[in-house]
């Protein structure tokens, strides 16, 4: 009975082995589609996943990620103990919370403005104009800041001057570079990010409007008790998206506006890698700070994936 | 259609002058920027008219910036750049949405976990410097294309949209003797082109953007790209590298503003016909497969 039980035992696990390879060279082709891309993740996105135990260890370049020696946490230790590193941190989370606070919404209510414009062509040519900066990098748009605040002849300045208000530097002061990281951010984004929105807002059924309408709505009513309402799901989970993202600083703005004596309000993480590691060469401090910021980022998105799955079907996977 | 209430028509005329006001805001600084590169005082452009002083009109800082050879390398390795990059991303990207989007596929959950997990965690930028330098990849075009070969992001996009293609069109060609790869390539492609127009855009405009990648892979100048040229002159302040020539009479201002029109110039040219594509992009990837 035994011999007997342990032959099917056997029998069955060879069977699922044999369905197994069935099952696979059923889809020979199918799986050799996905050869590329495995030799892809595995050399330049696993490996370099690998490559964070540099942060682990005194790494020089002549003896190699695998030859370097252990470390443990010193150069962790040695991060949370340099001032410097804290008043980074402070900053990345102070210029993003300002940036949720002032640039979240303004694609929002500029996707309700445009909404109510009636003139097709009119409206068309807004949106085409405002989509323009997004396509641009922060090289050209970097470029284009430096000499629109120059304090010499820059014409924000000049008209500032008009009216009787001495030059400010606006890249260079401590009181005026946040703003600028603000404002920019707002004017770069604002026509791409209402994307989303107006999509909604187009999608809305006009019967609503139109019902709406014979009851004797105006139309700030509309707005405030259609429009607005159907856009709100949306609205949430781009929020919650926006604040899962909040310590990923824009590192291209930041890098192409900021210069040496606004690094006390604009140091951010991501610059203070960079320069850890690129200029400083201290190789291991700067991927500690990078395993440090990609952690704190990843426990984030979890997070705030579960929390917009709770609110329905949106998750990311 | 309801008459137009007073407060209604208010509020239009406010709109639309607000939305012309905006439009200013967007445009104001490229107008500036271009005046800046034709005059050969800077600083007697007017803020309110735009236009430079009558008499300092001058092409000179064109001439000088199309006369060195360095922005026209740029020019050169960035669309060598591109054009590699798109058709490698496109070829490659559409070659893995494919089984992914196969319910019969083979352990397609953890395939696809494997890959997804890349999005939300990455070595960072000291670990992939190591990687190209053991790779020998430095100052080669393939360090900047190798690294972004899959934009998962955009290939997850096309996999969602061969999963709403029904599935008969491909089981009767399955029927009549084809494989995989002639389905993908004869059946499928050809009804895909929104996606594909959409990733191909990203791609050409990522990589044209591109420049950090470029500032960190690449050290010798023949090689480099337009964008990190580009950063050199403008956010750096080298100008030597422009070979400034004594007798020009050019401003280093009005030289940046150049080299930023001339890198700018072809964006802003086909940006308009294109950014449709971009939107219905958006569209499809807020849609979840």
């Amino acid at each position: 009975m035994a011999e007997l039980q342990k032959n099917s035992l056997q029998q069955s696990r060879s069977s699922v082995w044999q369905r197994e390879l069935r099952r696979l060279r059923q889809n020979k082709y199918l799986l050799s589609m996905l050869l590329p891309a495995l030799a892809y993740y595995v050399v330049f996105h696993y490996l370099p996943m690998y490559g964070v135990t540099i942060a682990f260890k005194n790494f020089n370049f002549k003896k190699g990620i695998l030859g370097s020696d252990w470390a443990g946490l010193v150069h962790f230790e040695k991060l949370f103990n340099m001032p410097s590193f804290w008043k980074v941190f402070r900053n990345t989370f102070i210029i993003s919370f300002y940036k949720l606070i002032f640039t979240f919404p303004a694609p929002i209510i500029f996707a309700v403005l445009i909404n109510e414009i009636g003139g097709n062509r009119f409206k068309k040519t807004v949106q085409t104009i405002s989509y323009l900066p997004h396509f641009l990098s922060w090289v050209v748009l970097g470029g284009m800041f430096i000499q629109i605040l120059s304090p010499v002849y820059g014409p924000i300045n000049l008209i500032l001057g008009k009216l009787g208000i001495k030059p400010i530097h606006f890249l260079a002061d401590t009181s005026t570079f946040r703003s600028v990281l603000v404002v920019t951010t707002i004017w770069k984004g604002i026509g791409w990010g209402s994307v989303i929105y107006l999509a909604a807002l187009t999608g809305i059924d006009p019967e609503l409007y139109e019902a709406a309408e014979l009851d004797g709505a105006n139309r700030l009513q509309k707005t405030l008790h259609i429009s607005i309402p159907s856009i709100l799901p949306i609205v949430s989970i781009q929020l919650i998206f926006a604040v899962g993202g909040i310590v990923n600083d824009d590192f291209d703005q930041v890098f192409n506006l900021y210069n040496t004596s606004v690094y006390s309000v604009g140091d951010v993480l991501s610059t203070y890698i960079h320069r850890y590691g690129l200029v400083n060469f201290e190789y291991s401090l700067s991927t500690a700070a990078g395993v440090f910021k990609n952690i704190i980022a990843f426990v984030l998105i979890i997070a705030t994936n579960y929390a917009s799955r709770c609110m329905g079907d949106y998750g990311i996977w | 259609m309801i008459r137009k209430s007073r407060g209604d028509k208010v509020f239009d005329a406010a709109n639309g002058i607000f939305m012309v006001l905006f439009s200013i805001t967007i445009l104001y600084p490229f107008v500036y920027l271009f005046s800046m590169s034709v005059t050969t005082s800077p600083a007697t452009i007017s803020p309110f008219s735009l236009l430079p002083k009558p008499g300092t009109f001058t092409l000179d800082n064109y001439k000088q910036v199309l006369s060195s050879n360095f922005v026209l390398v740029g020019y050169k390795n960035t669309i060598l750049r591109v054009v590699i990059a798109t058709v490698l991303v496109l070829l490659v990207s559409v070659v893995t949405a494919y089984p992914l989007s196969k319910r019969n596929l083979p352990h397609r959950n953890v395939i696809t976990g494997f890959i997804v997990f890349t999005m939300f965690f990455g070595g960072g930028i000291i670990p992939m410097y190591v990687l190209m330098r053991s790779m020998k990849l430095l100052n080669t075009i393939w360090s900047l294309i190798l690294p972004g070969l899959i934009p998962t992001y955009s290939m997850l996009l096309i996999r969602n949209y061969f999963m709403s293609i029904p599935n008969d069109l491909d089981e009767s060609a399955k029927i009549d003797g084809a494989n995989d790869y002639r389905i993908l390539f004869q059946i499928i492609l050809p009804i895909s082109t929104p996606i594909l127009a959409t990733v191909v855009l990203w791609t050409l405009v990522g990589h044209w953007n591109a420049w950090y990648d470029a500032s960190i892979y690449i050290t010798k100048g023949e090689r480099q790209v337009l964008q990190a040229i580009l950063r050199q002159i403008v956010v750096m302040g080298k100008l030597e590298e422009l070979g400034g020539d004594a007798n020009m009479a050019v401003t280093p201002d009005a030289v940046k503003s150049t080299t930023i029109v001339v890198a700018t110039v072809p964006v802003l040219c086909v940006y308009p016909f294109v950014q449709k594509y971009f939107v219905k992009g958006i569209m499809v990837g807020s849609l979840k497969g």
